[in-house]
């Protein structure tokens, strides 16, 4: 499976990502799934300043994201999905399955969110989407970095 | 304080201050930098900190990493505000390049600072 980690982070692009999860998983690329990201060359352009030239950083929407998911998960190099809300996770994992693991790497206070780690904030809504998901089959964890122990779901509560 | 640039300094946990503080040893010119840290902020609430020290005005803003919260959040206030510049990969050369020539334009301060920090990275 290439794809070896489909994250939600809502920094997308920094330092843990490509350094902390980059280098021991020997990425090869990053797809920055976010429609917002996807329709507006600044901020693609910012994206690619922060990702070093080892690492192929693509863009993708949703749509698109359905389209090539099967093709990523089959190509030769280790790859990361990367979403900022679980919305946009769970809406790749319905589009076009499977999305075994789903790593919270990075979900920041906003109204409505409660804390449950010390980076992840999660809206009642969110917390049921990814029970909802873990239900069905996809395993859900926080874990910022992979030096520091993965925290079950049932944690987050 | 005298007339001139602002000077705020967007960085990693503890980093920005105490980045400003040894600036501010150095060069014994006080109240012109601020810190603002990442911690506990997402990027919303980052920027939101950035331009509660920018206050609306000709500042630059100085961004440990060119990627990340910090960077992002301070290239979207930038982008929405007039005379603020942001020069990443922050360093003590840098800021007290900028302390002792705040008083010029924003663009040639920040040019400048790019500069000075990058020179001081060398392999003696």
């Amino acid at each position: 499976m290439p794809i070896v980690l489909y994250r939600v982070d809502d920094r997308l692009v920094h330092g843990q990502v490509v350094i902390g999860w980059g280098k021991p998983l020997n990425l090869g690329f990053i797809v920055l799934l976010d429609d917002t990201v996807y329709g507006s060359d600044w901020e693609r352009d910012l994206y690619r300043m922060g990702t070093p030239p080892e690492i192929e950083l693509r863009f993708s929407d949703l749509a698109e994201a359905a389209r090539q998911h099967a093709a990523w998960r089959a190509e030769p190099a280790n790859g990361i999905v990367l979403t900022a809300d679980v919305a946009t996770m769970a809406a790749l994992r319905q589009a076009a399955p499977p999305v075994e693991r789903i790593n919270l790497g990075g979900i920041h206070h906003k109204p409505g969110r409660t804390p449950r780690l010390p980076y992840v904030y999660l809206s009642e809504e969110e917390y049921r989407s990814l029970e909802a998901l873990q239900q069905t089959g996809t395993v859900v964890t926080a874990q910022d970095l992979p030096t520091t122990q993965p925290v079950l779901l049932e944690a987050l509560r | 304080m005298s007339d001139g640039l602002r000077g705020v300094v967007v960085a990693h946990g503890a980093l920005a201050p105490a980045l400003v503080q040894e600036a501010e040893r150095i060069s014994g010119l006080t109240g012109i930098l601020r810190a603002v840290t990442n911690e506990g902020g997402g990027r919303e609430e980052i920027e939101r900190r950035i331009a509660e020290a920018v206050a609306a005005e000709p500042s630059v803003v100085f961004v440990d990493m060119p990627c990340g919260s910090c960077f992002f959040a301070a290239m979207h206030l930038a982008r929405q505000t007039a005379g603020m510049r942001v020069v990443t990969g922050v360093n003590l050369p840098m800021l007290l390049d900028f302390l002792n020539n705040r008083t010029l334009p924003p663009d040639e301060v920040a040019a400048r600072a790019a500069v000075k920090g990058t020179d001081a990275i060398r392999k003696p």
